[in-house]
């Protein structure tokens, strides 16, 4: 047996272990299809039923409600799932399956497999989120919708499923394994309530320190950017001021979510 | 080109360490201290020692796992620190503990590890169905790894490894908490495997693992590589010397060990510790009940009725002992005055 060194590793290698993790994830996917859907759709269409189509019937709600709740359960469910899809794996994959160690020693850099991750949460993502508009259609009758306002639409899902990407990371990688119900109440719980999702932002001004609260959940500006390009009759933050906002919160999650990552996957 | 500088000076060992350190951020001491050792191609090498000694850190370094904190490391001629893909694609790694992939069967564990090191797609189905063959799995190729067994699933995560032909193996202690019957099914597939071509570094606290299987043994302990050489030779080093185990019922003082030193035919008296628990300093050899080893020059049957008498001299009743050629074991306990576990 000669110990040449074999020829160094080429990026072709590197992107064709990268494509086979990706391709076993999006099998792992379409085999737990209907608990995938089941996962992502539940809450958000709960949400929907009860506070866009229950409240309304019983004139609970103004009218319009709907309209304006809708972009922003669109917004939820591109960071919610975009998160679980990263938080909840990583935690038992470094905590206790060790099932990420394979990936690990595949021939790619240690970021590619972070990389990865991040690319098949906003998969998820989007194909959540996607479903939505077919489930709003049903059970509201109508959703907002405007064909100008859809490069805003697109902008804003990506960078909300990327900032959900960045949390995941970030959460999947500084939990342990025995505090991941804390994860749920202390993290998801506010996350889900101060991200704008069930009102408008520029209406909190009569309640200033929740404003200032939102604020600072970036969250906030994906509801937001959807408002923007669905319902821009509804008051909302600027479009650029929410994707500039959202381009930084997404480059400090990614970056130090990434740096937990090489913490964990090499001592 | 800059991948040869990459690559340093080849010395057609598969696998080559020097000056290796670890020392984890807060820790006072080094988990591994300076080990240096070369492996052949082909070779079976076992790294000896009990648990803490800085075996499975060693391997860690290796595998890319573990960023040393000096020293260098090379498979197959590449440097696991500044090449760790390429790295990558020559090793496989058996772990402790079950890392198998719970979401899908175990041959498409096989099939998936393939493809991630780039095995074209038909090659990578025959050599799965090959290995579960060979490691006799085919009748559970379907199933997911959640209810296997640490035999099974010891079993699926080597044939797992060998799907993408590695040059360098590693197994960390690829025995421990098995059932006798599993443990012989894998040293069965492991001595298999020393037909081939792969290099086999494994990790281990059973001396007669190490003894069986591995053409070479290194022994560490405290994060040092304390000898290394063939189990023959290792044993051999120790020759002469059978040995004679004496367990006492009560802990005792020097002069007992004297007395027994004093004995026509005993070259030396060792008293054997407990290694402490996890880590933990052993406790002091003179409050446990007296357990000592006599490296003899005759003939070691003969021994034990005048030592025995020597005991009951010293007041201490004989509980136990136990006649011995030198084992691994024995050379551990001669190289650090304790025993493996």
């Amino acid at each position: 047996m000669s110990a040449v060194a074999a020829p160094s590793v080429g990026q072709a290698t590197q992107w064709r272990a990268f494509r086979a993790v990706l391709r076993r994830d999006l099998y792992v996917t379409w085999r737990e299809l209907p608990a995938f859907l089941a996962q992502v759709i539940l809450q958000p269409l709960f949400l929907l039923f009860v506070f866009g189509k229950v409240l309304g019937s019983l004139n609970l709600t103004r009218h319009g409600y709907a309209n304006l709740l809708f972009p922003g359960l669109l917004a939820l469910t591109a960071v919610i799932t975009a998160m679980q899809t990263l938080a909840f794996p990583l935690v038992a994959e470094f905590g206790w399956t060790k099932e990420i160690e394979d990936r690990l020693l595949a021939p790619m850099p240690t970021s590619f497999v972070a990389a990865e991750k991040v690319l098949f949460a906003i998969l998820r993502s989007l194909v959540a989120t996607l479903i939505m508009i077919p489930v709003g259609i049903v059970i509201l009758g109508s959703i907002p919708w405007r064909w100008s306002g859809f490069p805003l639409f697109l902008a804003g899902l990506v960078l909300g499923a990327l900032v959900g990407a960045g949390f995941g990371l970030l959460m999947g990688t500084l939990v342990q394994p025995q505090r991941i119900n804390l994860l749920f109440s202390l993290v998801f719980t506010p996350l889900l309530f101060t991200g704008c999702s069930q009102y408008p932002w520029p209406s909190l001004a009569r309640l200033r320190w929740f404003q200032v609260v939102t604020a600072a959940n970036p969250m906030t500006y994906v509801s937001e950017s959807l408002r923007g390009a669905l319902v821009p009759a509804v008051p909302h933050i600027r479009p650029w001021i929410c994707l500039v906002a959202l381009v930084f919160a997404v480059c400090v999650l990614i970056a130090v979510g990434v740096r937990g990552f090489y913490r964990r996957a090499i001592d | 080109m800059a991948e040869d500088v990459l690559r340093g000076p080849s010395t057609g060992l598969a696998v080559e360490v020097r000056d290796l350190v670890k020392r984890y951020p807060r820790s006072p001491v080094n988990a591994v201290d300076g080990v240096s050792f070369g492996v052949a191609p082909g070779e079976v090498f076992g790294l000896l020692g009990p648990n803490g000694a800085g075996k499975t850190t060693t391997v860690g370094m290796l595998t890319t796992r573990v960023r040393p904190t000096a020293g260098t490391a090379t498979i197959g001629g590449v440097d696991v620190v500044r090449d760790p893909v390429q790295a990558r694609r020559q090793l496989a790694v058996v772990p402790q503990r079950s890392n198998l992939d719970r979401s899908i069967s175990i041959r498409d564990n096989l099939v998936f590890h393939a493809a991630y090191h780039g095995v074209p797609a038909r090659e990578r189905e025959r050599r799965a169905d090959e290995l579960l063959e060979q490691f006799g799995l085919l009748d559970r190729a379907r199933d997911k790894p959640d209810f296997f067994s640490g035999g099974q699933s010891q079993r699926v995560m080597i044939a797992r490894a060998l799907t993408h032909a590695p040059r360098v193996l590693f197994l960390d202690e690829p025995t421990t908490g098995l059932d006798p019957a599993a443990r012989l099914f894998v040293w069965d597939r492991l001595r298999e495997l020393r037909a081939s071509e792969v290099t086999i570094i494994l990790t281990t606290h059973d001396m007669d693992e190490a003894a069986l299987l591995a053409d070479r043994v290194g022994i560490m302990d405290h994060g040092k590589l304390l000898a290394l050489d063939t189990p023959e030779a290792l044993m051999r080093s120790l020759e002469g010397e059978g040995t004679l185990e004496l367990a006492a019922d009560r802990p005792a003082d020097g002069a007992v060990v004297e007395a027994l030193a004093a004995l026509g035919g005993v070259d030396r008296v060792e008293r054997i510790q407990a290694s402490g628990e996890n880590g933990a300093p052993p406790p002091a050899p003179e409050s446990q009940p007296l357990r000592v080893r006599l490296y003899l020059t005759g003939d070691a049957a003969l021994l034990v009725a005048p030592a025995a008498a020597v005991l009951a001299e010293h007041g201490l009743a004989l509980q136990d002992v136990k006649l011995a050629a030198p084992t691994l074991e024995d050379v551990f306990i001669h190289l650090t005055g304790r025993t493996l576990r």
